[in-house]
């Protein structure tokens, strides 16, 4: 059901834990649907310097965390808001239909760490953050509207 | 710490693995012995008289007549076939799929309540709120957790609910039972139990897939289900699956040998992998400890993913399954945690093992040493979780 590239990734995640100092910190996602990421970041001079996340969820929630880390570590803050679903899952071959909002996940838990950044240093996220959704609220999260019923 | 080299398989609810008396049994009938049963010459009344044994041993391990057996492709099959004529029915909340996808008319669920067993006074309630109800379907066992439903209580209920019917004028009320997780696992009388439906299939029990039976008691009226034919006495066409009806026969003749000696086997391993799992931080039983089937177990481990666990499992060679529907391309949490009440994110996090007279004590060595630190590794990758 899932590629080698997912497996590789759920088997041997990278960048796994917390980052103490993290200037950048999101989560998105909640429990009653299965999937919770929690992605830190270290932005320095425009940089993300370093990176960690935390995944609650299924072998695909886990895998799209690791190579959303991998695809931003070490680039600039633009490139970081760049990523799409689209690549993260084109890096790991590809998703299973009914796995696909994990990629979503990946990429909003990006843009929401990144968000926070901005907060932090006083600067309104929406000015250059388009289209974080309020993951952690249980209405908005993707897994309702794609099959899953999670009322 | 060794494993024979193969795969650790704790997943008997989901199948099982043929036996050697099977699968010497149906040899001959997917080789040389392949004429139609419906045909005149001696390999197919060969075949046909092979159907008819089968039939004889699957009849006996329920203690019916031969004639009450109906063969059917699946314990799917069997189940969709007794609701098919009903239009009033008493059903539990956690049934398998196979009832409450196919389940028509009028339905009343009943509660399974945190142990996961039915209780009769709520049938009893039901009944009399309904007294118009044509079928009470309640499962034997549960297939994801395992627990035992009073059913011989259930049948007594109906055949006194039926007298009262029949008092008043009403029609009657017929127990359905789907016993596929249970029949070989505990013992089954559909006589002394009051049954007049029940499903099972072969597959669950060390038989070929693709098989499976449908026990109708004389004088219900349930209408044919497939036509062509003629075949299964014009209720069921379609040309017989010789080779599976026959391993059915022997597979199910295994399966309620010694049943008791089987389960006092089982009940030791049960009981291992109980007092070693619960050792673990925040993990609790799904469905009553008592009243389940001596080989199988359902945990929730908290902070952690179903299918996260059961593929960390797979990287050694574990066989097992979860509740979590994410395993099935679906997001919901598994029916039947949540009918015991089980908030989302517990029923996500969800195993099931499930052992057969196979499961040897290496495997549940292997499995133990295994799981505790699994679990510790998804946990420590966990947002939600914390020491």
């Amino acid at each position: 059901m899932y590629t080698d590239k997912v497996m590789e990734h759920f088997a041997n995640p990278s960048n796994v834990g917390e980052l103490p100092d993290a200037n950048g910190i999101g989560e998105v996602g909640n429990a009653k649907c299965g999937d919770i990421m929690k992605m830190y970041l270290k932005i320095e001079g425009g940089i993300i310097q370093d990176v960690r996340f935390k995944t609650f969820g299924c072998g695909a929630a886990i895998a799209t965390s690791s190579i959303a880390t991998e695809l931003i570590k070490g680039k600039p803050i633009e490139d970081a808001l760049a990523l799409s679903n689209k690549t993260v899952v084109k890096e790991l071959g590809g998703l299973p239909d009914a796995k696909l909002h994990c990629s979503v996940l990946a990429e909003q838990a990006v843009k929401a760490a990144v968000s926070d950044y901005y907060k932090r240093q006083g600067i309104e996220p929406s000015l250059f953050v388009i289209a974080v959704k309020d993951g952690t609220s249980h209405e908005e999260h993707i897994c309702c509207g794609e099959g899953g019923n999670c009322s | 710490m060794s494993k024979a080299n193969k795969t650790v398989y704790l997943d008997n609810a989901a199948t099982t693995k043929m036996s050697g008396a099977v699968l010497k049994a149906v040899m001959p009938y997917i080789t040389e012995s392949y004429g139609n049963p419906s045909s005149i010459y001696e390999m197919g009344q060969r075949n046909r008289r092979a159907i008819t044994k089968a039939r004889e041993q699957v009849a006996a391990a329920l203690n019916c007549p031969p004639a009450e057996i109906y063969f059917t492709a699946s314990g799917t099959e069997s189940n969709n076939w007794a609701l098919h004529n009903s239009r009033r029915v008493i059903t539990s909340e956690f049934e398998h799929h196979a009832i409450l996808h196919a389940v028509k008319g009028d339905v009343t669920l009943l509660p399974v309540y945190d142990n996961g067993i039915v209780k009769v006074e709520d049938l009893e309630k039901a009944l009399e709120e309904n007294p118009d109800t044509d079928l009470v379907t309640v499962m034997a066992v549960n297939n994801e957790i395992a627990t035992i439903q009073p059913i011989a209580e259930i049948g007594a209920l109906i055949a006194d609910w039926n007298k009262k019917n029949a008092e008043a004028g009403r029609g009657q009320c017929l127990f359905h039972t789907d016993a596929v997780q249970a029949i070989g696992n505990i013992p089954i009388d559909v006589q002394a139990m009051n049954i007049d439906l029940l499903s099972i299939s072969a597959h669950k029990l060390h038989g070929m897939k693709g098989v499976g039976a449908l026990y109708v008691r004389k004088g219900v009226n349930l209408p044919p289900f497939i036509l062509g034919g003629g075949q299964e006495r014009g209720f069921r066409a379609g040309t017989e699956n010789v080779a599976g009806i026959v391993g059915f026969g022997v597979a199910i003749e295994e399966a309620v040998r010694d049943i008791e000696k089987k389960n006092a086997e089982l009940i030791k391993k049960r009981e291992r992998i109980y007092n070693d799992v619960m050792k673990i931080k925040r993990v609790r039983l799904n469905g009553d400890l008592e009243k389940r089937l001596c080989g199988s177990l359902n945990f929730s481990f908290e902070g952690i993913e179903g299918e996260a666990l059961l593929l960390q499992l797979n990287m050694k060679d574990i066989a097992a399954s979860s509740g979590s529907a994410c395993t099935s391309g679906s997001l919901e949490p598994s029916h039947v945690l949540l009918a015991l009440g089980l908030p989302h994110e517990i029923a996500h996090g969800s195993l099931r093992i499930s052992m057969s007279r196979n499961t040897t004590d290496e495997e549940i060595d292997y499995f133990l040493e295994h799981l505790p630190p699994i679990v510790e590794k998804l946990r420590e990758m966990s947002p939600v979780w914390e020491d």
